[in-house]
């Protein structure tokens, strides 16, 4: 078969239908099989070229305009320590002879990945998030946005395999931690060779190009106003046209600080491990859940003020002497020191508690960090706000209150893309 | 009294009588009788003011309110001073027990008050903590000028409170992530209730199981940014991806790090933000567990990069009785006495690690005190310190020097059988010598067996501390003057040879006379019933005389021999004025220093002699060296004429210590020293300028002369016993040297 002008070997054994691949059931009876080896080498012995290889040398050499352009398919992947995020362009502008000239393989994983939302049990398209109609390196088409928890990761590699995704790519430009974990992963399972990215350059131009580009539909950028009003709390858009200095805080599943002050003038000002691992690693252990929806669920049902000591549950008020209000909290937790109140709490208390605990301590070494840094406007992304508009009012909330307006909390629609973005665009635009 | 936790503190005021040996000069003016002894002796009930700190469970309150009523009795205290969770709680009790109010005092200004005092008062309060190091606290010494200050409080919350001066300090800042996050979580997670277990459980946990480190999710460490592979990526996070259980310890050291981490981030960008660098670390979270001191330690060093330090304190779980107390005190003023600790009453710092015995930790657990007396004065700064911030008293820190701290505590320990003797043979007629003498014995080798395991418990070791715990431990059983009666014998054998040799010196050339006088001050010194190998000479041959101890010495060079450049010196103009740390009673005071004081006074400097202020050994003091100097007046002219011209000056150091701190010194004095255009120092004895004082750099010239009467300590030095030590300093740019 003819995979991209190229020949597999070994197409017999890979065929499944798109809708059955799924990233949890990896074909049966795989570890035996020679090809792991057999692909291997013969990733070592031939060369490969992909995309439409006669064409594209010859446009190579001509120094086309479209020299620089990558052969499909496009990904850009960001490997974090809970989730792997996955941007998919998918072109839509592919003409009758392109259509006919695509390799199976190619045309099999572009039609698995449009057309199905879910991927195993795991896998996830965001398909509000998608961007349709965007050009990008003069071709149009729409950016899919992906997503698979972190431990998946094999049976995304065993899929890669089946799929002989190595036949149509050399290099796959991934970000986080785990292209450098993976990395030998990659290249023993999938026969894949990884282009490691730093997450941080990723990110950041991630975010200036998504928000450059998502123009139609709702703003990529916007804030609340009165955050903690439920009656009068609107969702604004904001115009990002002139961001620096700007305060870019990654909530993942830990939390980067980063400042910066222009495209390519950038500091990570500090981080903490007090993440959205560490609000789902709580919940996981003290109420049983096991998913970061279910844990975001149970939150929404819960009152934490059982579970924390407020400040008013010390003097009786506000600490006016020092201008604490009283229902700010006091201890987080601190109510858990009681053995009675343990007894009375419930599961969806403490996940609220924990919620809470964390989005209020990322509030405040952010603010401390602005205020350090001299920075007004701060953007918050990552996962860990994906679905979590408590804690994205909270942090609205808690910004502006404490620096007596002083500070803008932002938000961003495409969370916890930015960095598989940004990997996307290296592949496309090498830096 | 504050009452947070479990914990009661409390701090009270007593007026304690104790006996205090007085010198009282008998009419001279009768025609002096051979054999009457120089002056009268007798001991006299005193009143000083003392402030007690006590700390135990709250299941002893009722015990405690007893204690305390029967401390109360003759005051005319109505209202007590009550800060904490607890003042509520306790409130009617408190109120039906003693009869007085209680009134609740603000927390937070009571904890700053109270800081503000350990600071300034105690030297060796605050420390920082090396777990790893030889010895795990290091203490700081105490800086002039206090503020301004970081103080983050962890309590269940924490407070972050910026402190500028005496009367200004702000909340800027906290987190609601403290101790009571790490109980209350903590307790939920393992279901363990105490605090202190949970503790214990922490620290025989491993985070790794239960963290996301970087290396979790880079497979390696994240080297562009400098993150290393160990790093903390995400706290818990391995418990958000796997369904295996967690070991209690586990998640105990996770949660500890957690938040030990999150309040050393917080501290350091406020520290930053605010340009402090000193930041003390104290409530429940922190007091006395070197597992937190340990993790907030490392926290800080991990986010400053080491810019910053840690710092704790040693009575940090006082500070709010301290501080409740003296608002209560407001109208005596305590602020403008200065305060010493006294280590006879004080527990010192016991710590309730888990490492530690259970001997200790239930000791340390239930009750704990600190008593602190009032001086009679103000102590400040010597004016002529080089740089009063960098000045250390003390030449060994024991607490660092293990082979030096276990030749001094069984130095000490051997001595003990003569101080008990001496201690009651300088009471025959009072009652229960024997007993309260036998009393001290046990009190002080209690202390000193406490410091040989925790050589850290009342701030640095020193010789210095020593001999102050063991001056403490006297007065505490009522000896205020052990050696009062031998100094009495002394002074009286000594003045009569006075006029012959200021006769005899008077005869020598100006070179011969100079080193003869030099040699009349060491020799002078080697009558010193401090040190054991002179005690043992004196004590069976009493006829051991002044001339025979100048052939003791050891012949120039010196170990420390800075003679030449001192005649150089003497060639040229005068000094102004000599502040002169006087030592030893008798043949030292009347043979040796006199005779040098009149050489500089008649060379056109003025004279200014510090003694001490109370007894301590055979020193002599300020009272003792009154009358010495009334009786060496009536011989000698030159002495006389001084007095009377005020160019010879009597001040007492304000201390009652056989060492010298430099940076506690009577106001007075300091006063004096200005006022003269003070240009030479001098320092004698082993105490004063040895044990402590040995690097002390000073802004004018100085002489620091002492004989090595200890074999050990000579032998350190690279000398033999009676080795002497003549140290002539000019500090660069002495304004004395300019002609």
């Amino acid at each position: 078969m003819e995979l991209n002008g190229y020949h597999s070997e070994d197409e017999g054994g890979t065929e499944t239908d798109d809708g059955e691949t799924r990233l949890r059931t990896p074909g049966k009876g795989r570890a035996g099989d020679p090809r792991i080896g057999g692909g291997t080498e013969e990733a070592a012995a031939f060369p490969r070229e992909q995309g439409e290889p006669s064409e594209r040398r010859a446009r190579h050499t001509a120094d086309s305009p479209r020299k620089s352009r990558p052969p499909f398919p496009w990904f850009g992947m960001d490997i974090g320590g809970t989730l792997v995020k996955l941007v998919y362009f998918e072109p839509k502008d592919i003409t009758a002879e392109e259509e006919q000239e695509e390799v199976e393989n190619l045309k099999s994983i572009r039609k698995y990945l449009t057309s199905n939302v879910a991927y195993g049990s795991t896998g996830i398209r965001d398909v509000h998030l998608e961007l349709k109609d965007l050009t990008l390196c003069g071709r149009t088409g729409n950016l899919h946005f992906i997503r698979f928890p972190t431990q998946d990761l094999p049976a995304f590699l065993q899929m890669g395999r089946d799929k002989h995704f190595s036949s149509l790519h050399t290099t796959l430009c991934a970000t986080g931690g785990g292209a450098y974990k993976f990395e030998a992963d990659f290249r023993m399972m999938a026969d894949l060779q990884l282009l490691k990215l730093d997450e941080l350059d990723c990110l950041i131009r991630g975010v200036l190009y998504i928000d450059s580009v998502n123009s139609s539909g709702p703003s990529e950028c916007y804030y609340f106003e009165n955050p903690m009003d439920p009656v009068h709390c609107i969702v604004k858009p904001y115009k990002l046209e002139n961001p620096y200095p700007l305060l870019l805080v990654n909530i993942g599943s830990g939390v980067s600080i980063l400042a910066v002050y222009s495209k390519d003038n950038f500091k990570r000002v500090t981080g903490t491990s007090l993440g959205g691992g560490t609000f789902l690693g709580l919940c996981c252990l003290l109420t049983g859940c096991s998913t970061f929806e279910e844990a975001l669920e149970m939150a929404s049902l819960g009152e934490s003020t059982r579970v924390d000591k407020l400040v008013r549950d010390i003097y009786g008020g506000d600490y006016e002497r020092f201008g604490l209000p009283g229902w700010a909290v006091a201890s987080s937790f601190g109510n858990m020191m009681c053995k009675e109140k343990r007894e009375s709490v419930s599961k969806e208390d403490l996940a609220r508690a924990t919620l809470i605990t964390i989005t209020n301590n990322i509030g405040s070494i952010t603010r401390m960090c602005a205020l350090n840094e001299n920075i007004e406007r701060v953007v918050f992304v990552g996962n860990f706000l994906r679905v979590n508009t408590l804690s994205m009012k909270l942090l609205a909330y808690a910004m502006e209150y404490w620096s007596k307006g002083q500070l803008k909390a932002l938000f961003l629609q495409h969370e916890g893309y930015f960095g598989a973005v940004g990997a996307l665009l290296e592949l496309l635009n090498p830096s | 009294m504050p009452r947070g936790g479990s914990l009661t503190k409390l701090a009270y005021y007593s007026t304690v009588q104790h006996k205090v040996a007085k010198v009282r000069s008998f009419d001279h003016t009768a025609k002096e009788v051979d054999g009457d002894p120089l002056y009268e002796i007798s001991v006299q009930e005193e009143i000083t003011a003392r402030l007690h700190f006590i700390k135990f469970e709250n299941a002893y309150i009722e015990t405690c309110l007893d204690f305390i009523k029967d401390h109360l009795v003759n005051t005319e205290t109505k209202v007590i001073k009550a800060t904490g969770g607890g003042a509520y709680k306790f409130k009617e009790l408190i109120e039906k027990k003693l009869r007085l109010k209680v009134d609740k005092e603000d927390e937070m200004s009571c904890l700053i008050k109270g800081c503000n005092f350990v600071l300034k008062n105690i030297p060796h309060e605050a420390f920082v903590y090396a777990k790893h190091a030889d010895s795990e606290f290091r203490f700081q010494n105490t800086h002039p000028d206090i503020f301004p200050y970081l103080l983050i409080n962890i309590g269940s919350g924490v407070s972050i409170v910026k402190v500028e001066s005496e009367d200004k300090f702000e909340r800027i800042g906290g987190s609601s992530i403290g101790g009571g996050t790490f109980w209350g979580l903590g307790a939920l997670l393992t279901k363990t209730k105490r605090f202190d277990e949970l503790l214990q459980l922490a620290s025989r946990g491993q985070h790794t199981s239960v963290d996301m480190l970087v290396k979790d999710i880079y497979g390696g460490a994240y080297g562009s940014l400098g993150l290393t592979g160990d790093l903390i990526a995400s706290s818990f996070g391995k418990s958000a991806t796997t369904d295996k259980e967690f070991s209690k310890e586990d998640m105990a050291k996770s949660l500890l790090h957690m938040i030990s981490n999150d309040i050393g981030q917080l501290a350091c960008l406020y520290a930053r933000l605010h340009s402090l660098t000193r930041v003390y670390f104290g409530g429940f979270f922190i007091r006395g567990h070197p597992v937190t001191m340990h993790t907030i330690t490392y926290s800080i060093n991990f986010f400053t990069k080491g810019e910053v330090q840690a710092l704790f304190l040693r009575h940090e779980g006082y500070l709010g009785a301290i501080g409740a107390f003296l608002k209560g005190a407001e109208e005596d003023n305590p602020n403008q006495y200065s305060w010493g600790e006294n280590y006879a009453g004080s527990s010192g710092l016991m710590s309730v690690s888990p490492d530690l015995n259970p001997m200790q930790r239930v000791r340390s657990g239930t009750f704990d005190m600190l008593e602190m007396d009032r001086l009679e004065r103000q102590l400040v700064n010597l004016p002529l310190l080089q740089d009063p911030s960098s000045y250390i008293p003390d030449t060994v820190d024991l607490t660092e020097d293990a082979l030096a701290r276990q030749y001094w505590l069984y130095c000490f320990e051997e001595a003990l059988d003569g101080v008990v003797n001496r201690a009651v043979a300088s009471q025959p007629d009072l009652p229960q010598a024997v007993e309260r003498a036998e009393k001290f014995r046990q009190k002080y080798l209690h202390k000193l067996q406490t410091l040989r395991h925790q050589p850290f418990a009342y701030g640095s070791l020193t010789v210095r501390s020593l001999l102050d715990t063991r001056e403490h431990c006297l007065n505490e059983f009522n000896f205020p003057d052990p050696y009062s009666k031998i100094k009495q014998k002394e002074n009286d054998l000594a003045l009569r040879y006075f006029q012959k040799v200021v006769r005899s010196l008077e005869k020598l050339t100006w070179e011969q006379r100079q080193f003869a006088l030099v040699k009349g001050l060491l020799a002078g010194n080697v009558f010193d019933w401090g040190a054991k190998a002179v005690s043992d000479v004196l004590e069976s041959n009493p006829e051991f005389g002044f001339e025979e101890a100048k052939h003791q010495l050891q012949e120039r060079p010196w170990l420390v021999d800075c003679y030449d450049q001192w005649i150089a010196r003497l060639k040229g103009p005068p000094h102004k004025c000599a502040l002169f740390f006087v030592d030893n009673s008798g043949i030292d005071i009347i043979l040796g220093v006199f005779p040098f004081v009149r050489e500089l006074l008649c060379r056109g400097t003025e004279v200014v002699l510090a003694s001490n202020s109370g007894p301590a050994l055979n020193d002599v003091t300020n009272s003792e060296l009154q009358i010495l100097t009334e009786r060496i007046a009536a011989m000698d002219s030159v002495i006389q004429a001084a007095i009377k011209e005020d160019r010879l000056t009597l001040v007492q150091s304000g201390s009652s210590s056989p060492c010298l701190d430099l940076s506690r010194l009577d106001k007075a004095l300091a006063v004096v020293v200005r006022e003269r255009h003070t240009d030479l120092v001098v320092i004698e004895g082993m105490g004063r300028a040895i044990h402590t004082n040995y690097y002390a750099a000073l802004s004018c010239e100085s002489l620091k002369l002492a004989v090595i009467k200890n074999s050990w300590l000579a032998e350190r030095l690279g000398g033999k016993i009676f080795s002497v030590v003549f140290k002539y300093e000019i500090p660069p740019q002495s304004p004395g040297l300019r002609r």
